[in-house]
């Protein structure tokens, strides 16, 4: 679209300027010059080594204004680079002698750094497991090898995290090691009846069968490990003479792993997204991405080179059709954009009542396991094993059916194909997180259940829940046992069948089914439900990351023999860039979702008052106003008055006159950028017209 | 792939200073140089191993190597990187640790995205016009007729690509346009590499 200012100007007919004339212009010079001369590289007589020096040299003199960088930062050979770097120190010889001693002393830092950082990258975790598949499938699938990986990391620091300031001091207080003793407060102005909390344990002879359904469920001999949050009941550990405070470090290590987690997601996105975002264009739906960084060159398989062509050939093709549609798109006439509309609200509706279904099942599903599963009745252990598993099988269900129905549904839609594949995985999504939620709402309409008095004395329905944060833990640790054993089971029942069949099978249909393909969202979301779990488990039980640790290890091997054996890859390309902003994206909605579940039972629930750490509190977070309260009064005073209204509200006003601040900035660089766009291309005509009327005048 | 190999008899064949005067100058850490010396000197026939460092291995030879051999820039990478005086594309040891330096996870996004430029400068005229883009995109999508755009999307997509990244209109990019569009591209860094 021609900009304003050129209507002044009659449009000069754009015949080509002379191609000398613009090889004498300073800027081509510049750019011939930083290419280390090739040209006068090959027509210069050998061994004239002054003009390779004088290249460089006044390769260096144009930045002179800015500090000058090392020597391999410049686009030149090494026998360029060897003279230019000879000329660097020349220079830094008629230096004083402060500056040549900083010179050297960050140079020699910054070798052993890049030592230091040349050794630690054999410490990293299957460096070449994941380098294999980055050639054999490209870096779009590597990329979800590279997230388990930080996954397990930060599970494993997680489980550091818990054990050395939670377990470790119980344990060490259990034994007497260190002349240390626990402390057991029991509650006053309490109930009798609140405090009565008996798991059953190891109690004599027990039958195998019972053995692994108390590991498969979390009760009996398990309930009352270190696995749970029954057995941190100790108010507080003496280690010699220092006192520790088993409440305070329980919500502290709570909140810092949750912190930490936080951090360290934020860290890694912005990693991968170090570009401004002054432009509205999409940054992943660009032809320039496509083409100038579409190839993976790291890719060594022919086989897998094949498929990259074939597949960048179709994603073309589909964009650029895609673009002819939105097109017509925009040509809609009033009446089918009514019609589309209304068929979209209307699937709309559709959607959220399927969703309700979902969720209303799950809630049933729960309060029924719930209610069926506290019987004292264990004659039938295999029914019972079953009703507890219940609400993970529906879920289980739930998360597989979704995905089936909602891409049905958006079919009738008639989005471009783009946005199709981001509804359907956004609503995968929801589906996956609000699973959760819901399992977790109806635990605790079952714990907060006050009708008929069942809750007056302590707060909670203590008959049925004398523990109820083991009892979230256990439904917790089910849940991540269950979506272990279903992660383990695809594999060995269905792919590998699935293989077998069509490898030695020839009948079409066998064929024309085939296998099925990595589809690298469905995997993501799959290991970002697990670790949401997680993060809110490891409340109710802290040592599940370790759980957690060891599940998403077995699972990579699982994955990638998997991939290399039984899939195929997918027909359309994923990016690595595309598929690291949407994990972190759904990683870090995941991340909040779990603050709120967390945050309502440290806040709102009353702890429970037979087992843990907080028996002595109304609720888990008055811990923290109680040590509050033993501070001297003038950090007492600051405090409080930073959590009062006083405080908070001139806060927000000027955390909004900052951003309002930014806002107006970003928009003020948009203008520039808009106007400065502008100049150039009248600046490139005026060249164009100056040199041909040059050419004019010569002739 | 491992760099556990390069420890072995090849570490004494690369003189000391050499090898640290190789970490200054290039982007590569001391495995990575040690690794591409025993590479490039199994491209070499057995006599000639004692002088790698000097030694100049055709191109034919370094298109062997798996890292090269299914790239479709193959040649244009040879031509860039090569410093040979007779224009036979042919690679010294130096050449080849430019190209791994260029390649490496620890290359600036500047050097990157200059090298890229020259890689995609088909016709070495310091500018990508047209011709140049259709041959890249010819490239991307494979060898082979039935893997080719019609000239219609060729046409479409090149229009797309000049509308995004020609600031100054003037129907080619040149290499701060290039630079400049490439800095904002995501995958760019992670695409642009080879390690051995």
């Amino acid at each position: 679209s021609p900009s304003p200012g050129l209507f002044l100007l009659p449009e000069e007919p754009r015949a080509a300027a002379p191609v000398d004339f613009l090889q004498e212009l300073p800027s081509c010079q510049s750019a011939r010059r930083r290419r280390g001369g090739t040209r006068e590289r090959r027509s210069a007589p050998p061994g004239t080594t002054g003009s390779r020096g004088a290249a460089a040299r006044t390769l260096q003199q144009e930045r002179g204004e800015q500090p000058t960088r090392p020597a391999r930062e410049y686009p030149l050979s090494i026998a360029e680079k060897r003279t230019l770097r000879d000329f660097q120190r020349a220079d830094t010889e008629h230096l004083s002698r402060w500056k040549k001693w900083k010179k050297t002393s960050s140079k020699s830092l910054k070798k052993a750094l890049s030592e230091v950082k040349g050794l630690s990258s054999y410490l990293v975790l299957w460096r070449h497991d994941i380098h294999s598949i980055e050639e054999k499938f490209g870096t779009g699938i590597q990329s979800y090898f590279s997230f388990l990986r930080f996954l397990v990391l930060l599970n494993f620091i997680i489980f550091i995290l818990m054990f050395s300031f939670i377990t470790l001091p119980v344990i060490i207080s259990k034994y007497g090691i260190f002349n240390s003793t626990s402390v057991n407060i029991s509650p006053k102005n309490i109930e009798d009846n609140c405090t009565i909390y008996e798991p059953s344990g190891n109690k004599g002879l027990v039958y195998f069968y019972t053995y692994l359904k108390d590991l498969l469920s979390g009760t009996g001999f398990l309930e009352v490990t270190s696995l749970f949050y029954g057995y941190y009941t100790i108010d507080a550990v003496w280690i010699s003479i220092m006192r520790y405070n088993l409440p305070l470090a329980y919500l502290l290590v709570t909140f810092s792993y949750l912190a930490l987690s936080l951090l360290w997601i934020i860290k890694r996105s912005v990693e991968g997204f170090k570009q401004n975002l002054v432009h509205d264009a999409d940054p992943f739906q660009s032809y320039c991405n496509k083409v100038f960084a579409g190839w993976d060159f790291c890719i060594t398989d022919p086989n897998a080179a094949r498929l990259k062509h074939r597949s960048l050939q179709c994603e073309l093709q589909t964009d650029l059709q895609e673009e002819k549609l939105k097109q017509k798109i925009a040509e809609r006439t009033m009446e089918e954009k009514l019609r589309i509309y209304s068929l979209r609200i209307f699937i709309n509706i559709i959607v959220l009542a399927i969703l309700s279904g979902f969720f209303y099942s799950i809630y049933r599903v729960t309060v029924f396991s719930q209610e069926n599963s506290n019987d004292i009745d264990n004659v039938n252990s295999q029914i019972n094993l079953l009703v507890q598993y219940l609400p993970s099988i529906v879920i289980t269900l739930a998360n597989f059916m979704g995905p089936l129905i909602f891409s049905f549904l958006i079919r009738f839609e008639d989005y471009t194909p783009a946005f199709e594949i981001q509804l359907t995985l956004m609503r995968c999504v929801f589906l996956r997180l609000a699973n959760i939620g819901v399992l977790l709402f109806s635990l605790w309409s079952q714990i907060s259940d006050c009708g008929t008095d069942k809750c007056k004395p302590c707060g909670y329905n203590y008959k049925l829940y004398p523990c109820w944060e083991s009892d979230v833990g256990q439904e917790m640790y089910k849940l991540m046992i269950f979506d272990f054993i279903i992660i383990l089971a695809v594999p060995l029942f269905v792919d590998f069948p699935r293989k077998l069949l069509v490898t030695h099978c020839s009948c079409k249909l066998v064929q024309w089914f085939g296998l099925q393909e990595f589809g690298i969202s469905d995997n993501v979301l799959e290991i970002i439900y697990g670790q949401t779990i997680c993060w809110i488990g490891t409340f109710f039980a802290p040592l599940l990351p370790a759980i957690a640790t060891i599940k998403y290890f077995i699972i990579f091997y699982i994955k990638k023999i998997s991939l290399i054996h039984t899939r195929k890859p997918a027909a359309r390309p994923i990016r690595a860039s595309s598929s690291n902003f949407f994990f972190f994206l759904v990683l870090l909605i995941g991340l909040n979702l779990a603050f709120i579940p967390v945050g309502v039972s440290i806040a709102r629930i009353p702890s429970s008052k037979a087992c843990g750490p907080f028996r002595n509190f109304n609720t888990s977070w008055e811990v923290i106003p109680d040590t509050i309260l033993e501070f001297p009064t003038g950090l007492q005073q600051v405090l409080f008055g930073m959590a009062s209204e006083a405080f908070a509200v001139p806060f927000f006003m000027i955390i909004c006159i900052i951003m309002f601040y930014f806002i107006a900035l970003a928009g003020a660089h948009k203008r520039m950028v808009a106007q400065m766009k502008e100049q150039l291309v009248l600046a490139s005509r005026d060249k164009m017209f100056l040199i041909r009327k040059i050419a004019e005048a010569q002739r | 792939e491992s760099g556990s190999g390069a420890m072995g008899g090849s570490a004494s064949l690369l003189p000391r200073d050499a090898l640290g005067e190789y970490q200054e100058l290039t982007f590569l850490s001391k495995q990575e140089i040690l690794l591409a010396y025993k590479r490039f000197s199994e491209l070499l026939p057995k006599e000639e191993r004692e002088n790698a460092c000097t030694a100049r291995i055709p191109k034919s030879h370094i298109l062997m190597l798996p890292e090269l051999r299914a790239n479709p820039f193959q040649h244009r990478i040879c031509h860039v990187f090569s410093t040979s005086e007779t224009g036979d594309d042919s690679m010294s040891f130096e050449d080849f640790l430019d190209m791994l330096s260029v390649f490496s996870d620890s290359a600036t996004s500047d050097i990157k995205s200059h090298y890229a430029f020259r890689i995609f400068d088909f016709d070495d005229d310091g500018t990508l016009d047209r011709k140049d883009l259709e041959q890249l995109v010819n490239c991307l999508t494979g060898q082979g007729e039935e893997s080719r755009l019609s000239s219609a999307e060729m046409e479409q997509l090149i229009q797309n690509i000049l509308e995004e990244s020609d600031i100054d209109k003037d129907g080619t990019i040149n290499l701060s346009e290039f630079q400049h569009v490439v800095s904002r591209s995501p995958d760019f860094a992670s695409s642009f590499k080879i390690v051995l």
